[in-house]
């Protein structure tokens, strides 16, 4: 429908875990609200559930999730899990941070949609969940 | 300081100067139509005597070692001895990091640097279920004396100087390290080094935080009153501008935080009771070498003449070693790329140029990997020689504060210092820095989203990231903690759970609820509490009952 398509894309920033590096996050957000979408952060030490029942609250389409502490090969797919469980399977969830190449498709098959590292630029996240969403109509 | 007749002379030719350079750049223009420093503080084409026309050298120079200790802290600088080179380091279990230490000291590093995983700086054991995926990653996990024996095996606590980087559970592991120090034979008075223990940071941009305001502020100056009298040569707080930078403010901010900070812990202590000559010739602090190179020298020097001038006016304090601004700098980690990392290894040796040349008293240099990784220890060696090619081989070392005097640098640390003190002010304002923690980061918050859009229109460079990139490979040899450290930890906890005298575990803490609870020094307790393995997760969940936690305001 075409009113619905004017909605803008709503999107919850989260830190799960106990990383207290949220300059990124912030960054990010930022630029999403810049960038017209609706954003909410859900500031420091979020657990996975935390996470989800915000998701779910704050009816998002995307969660994009940040950890520099090397905790994210037991953060995000807990995420992903949680969102399954709640049938929430359409929402995108996309993560950035410090995260090894060799991590990379092990979060991939766990379900995140994409991995953004240091020196990501801003517009490149912001056309990614722009297409992806748009696909997901 | 300079012949006022000599002076209009000098205007006067820098007019016909400035005439001639319009010229010729209205033919040839510049490169950029302004050039400005990382605080947007504009740079001029030239600086001369004109600039520091009222420039008075006893008054806002001085020497090295006296007040406003603009020229340093000690009257020969680097000429009696070189900084002390200390890499931060940590990971996985104490035996891996015992080694790491060990291999450092036997490459020449003079001084150690603790970094602890985030289960153990937020005062949580390794079997927390918050600490699951945390355990050993980004520092050593510690859950009790019995890993503190472990991490120090072999290291003689009398012979090195040991920094920490925890905050909000500082007074325990200063415990432990006390009781690790007793039983290897050397008494706390003879013991050197550094606890972090500055939590107004963590609030602000760090995040470690566990207590509110009230009572960290309590354990605080608990620490300052017990070290003051029994461990005399620590430092007991290293008050931290580094994060506030690396969370992306500027070189002002990061001035201007860092000693707001510092005010509101001298001012909480002289409200506690302490005298601050007692306690503050042990007020250290640690800042952030960027990328901008005047910039961050003109900044160390303009900290140094700050803090001395509100030591001296606001607080009375009449001990030269009070006024003094002693700091460790880190170069900055949010310079490294991920792209062609192998340049990261110019960017920290400038870096490192730049706090030496700002006259710091300790340095740790970053690896070029540490965007990708935590650093192997190949490139910490090379992080470790990058410093001794600065203290040996390039005589940067060789005299006190060799850009003192310069127009430029005098220039911009007069501007730094004065763009410093409005910001306190404001600070002031709002009722000191515990009250101003949003203010602040929203601030940081401002300054990093502007960077941020710098580098993505390309006014800011960043080689490899949006100029001169090139296809390439990932490097090989990266570091990977061992993923079963965290059961290995849980393990060794459990037997220790097992193995130690419960009753008197149990009378401690009911002990600690009580004084807790009251108000005495808690530092006593404690010491006796780690010297009957009491846990730091135990410790930490008693004054969590006791005090309550910090609840964030997002402010985004």
């Amino acid at each position: 429908m075409s009113g619905q398509s004017e909605r803008p894309i709503r999107v919850l920033v989260a830190k799960p875990g106990l990383d207290g590096h949220d300059r990124g996050a912030k960054v990010i957000a930022q630029a999403l609200r810049d960038a017209g979408m609706e954003v909410i952060y859900t500031g420091l030490r979020q657990t996975p559930e935390q996470i989800v029942q915000a998701a779910l609250q704050e009816d998002v389409r995307v969660v994009a999730l940040s950890s520099l502490s090397g905790a994210h090969l037991h953060l995000f797919p807990a995420v992903v899990e949680g969102l399954r469980r709640e049938g929430a399977t359409d929402i995108l969830v996309l993560g950035g941070g410090i995260i090894p190449d060799e991590d990379i498709p092990v979060l991939k098959e766990a379900g995140i949609a994409e991995i953004f590292g240091p020196g990501t630029l801003t517009a490149t996240v912001i056309d990614f969940i722009k297409e992806k969403v748009a696909q997901r109509k | 300081m300079f012949d006022q007749g000599k002076l209009a002379e000098l205007q006067k030719q820098t007019k016909e100067y400035e005439e001639k350079l319009a010229a010729h750049t209205k033919k040839r223009p510049e490169r950029q139509d302004r050039f400005v420093t990382d605080a947007g503080i504009e740079i001029k084409t030239l600086y001369t005597p004109a600039d520091l026309s009222d420039f008075d050298y006893k008054r806002d120079l001085g020497f090295p070692g006296d007040y406003p200790f603009i020229r340093g802290v000690q009257n020969n600088m680097y000429r009696g001895r070189l900084w002390t080179m200390r890499q931060y380091a940590g990971f996985g279990s104490a035996e891996e990091t015992n080694e790491r230490f060990r291999y450092l000291l036997e490459q020449g590093q003079t001084g150690l640097s603790v970094a602890f995983d985030l289960p153990t700086q937020i005062g949580y054991n390794s079997d927390h279920p918050l600490a699951k995926g945390e355990v050993g990653k980004v520092g050593v996990a510690i859950d009790s004396l019995l890993d503190m024996e472990t991490l120090f095996a072999g290291i003689p606590l009398d012979k090195v100087s040991t920094s920490m980087t925890i905050n909000a559970p500082a007074a325990i592991l200063l415990a432990m390290y006390i009781v690790l120090a007793e039983k290897q034979g050397v008494p706390q008075e003879k013991l050197n080094g550094t606890i972090q223990n500055d939590i107004l940071k963590e609030y602000v941009a760090r995040g470690t935080y566990i207590f509110p305001p009230g009572p960290s502020m309590r354990l605080i100056t608990d620490i300052f009153a017990y070290c003051s009298k029994n461990v005399p040569n620590w430092n007991t707080i290293s008050i931290s501008g580094y994060h506030i930078r690396e969370a992306g403010s500027t070189a002002v901010q990061e001035v201007a935080f860092t000693l707001a900070d510092g005010i509101a812990y001298v001012q909480a202590a002289i409200n506690a009771g302490l005298d601050v000559d007692e306690f503050a010739p042990r007020l250290s602090f640690f800042f952030n070498a960027h990328l901008n190179f005047f910039e961050e020298i003109a900044k160390f020097r303009a900290a140094r003449r700050l803090w001395a001038k509100i030591m001296k006016e606001r607080f009375g304090a009449k001990n030269p070693r009070s006024q003094m601004l002693r700091f460790h700098t880190q170069t900055a980690g949010c310079t490294l790329t991920a792209q062609q990392p192998q340049v990261n290894i110019m960017r920290v040796a400038f870096q490192a140029l730049s706090a030496v040349l700002g006259g710091t008293q300790s340095l740790h240099t970053n690896s070029w990997d540490e965007a990708l990784a935590l650093p192997s220890e190949q490139s910490v060696l090379l992080a470790l020689r990058t410093q001794q090619v600065i203290g040996y081989e390039i005589g940067a070392a060789d005299t006190v504060d060799p850009l003192g005097g310069s127009y430029f640098i005098e220039k911009l640390t007069g501007e730094i210092e004065q763009r410093a003190t409005a910001y306190i002010e404001k600070i002031d304002e709002l009722g000191g820095a515990p009250e101003a923690i949003e203010y602040m980061q929203k601030e940081i918050q401002n300054s990093a989203y502007t960077y941020q859009k710098e580098i993505e229109s390309g006014k800011k460079v960043v080689i490899g990231v949006n100029k001169f990139q090139m296809p390439e490979q990932r490097p090989a040899g990266l570091l990977k903690v061992d993923p079963a450290v965290a059961e290995r930890q849980i393990v060794k906890l459990n037997r220790l759970k097992s193995e130690r005298d419960n009753t008197r575990v149990e009378k401690i803490l009911a002990e600690l609820r009580r004084a807790a609870a009251a108000d005495e020094n808690l530092m006593p307790l404690f010491i006796a509490a780690v010297r009957e393995y009491v846990t730091l997760g135990e410790i930490c969940d008693v004054l969590r009952e006791v005090f309550g936690e910090y609840k964030q305001n997002i402010v985004f």
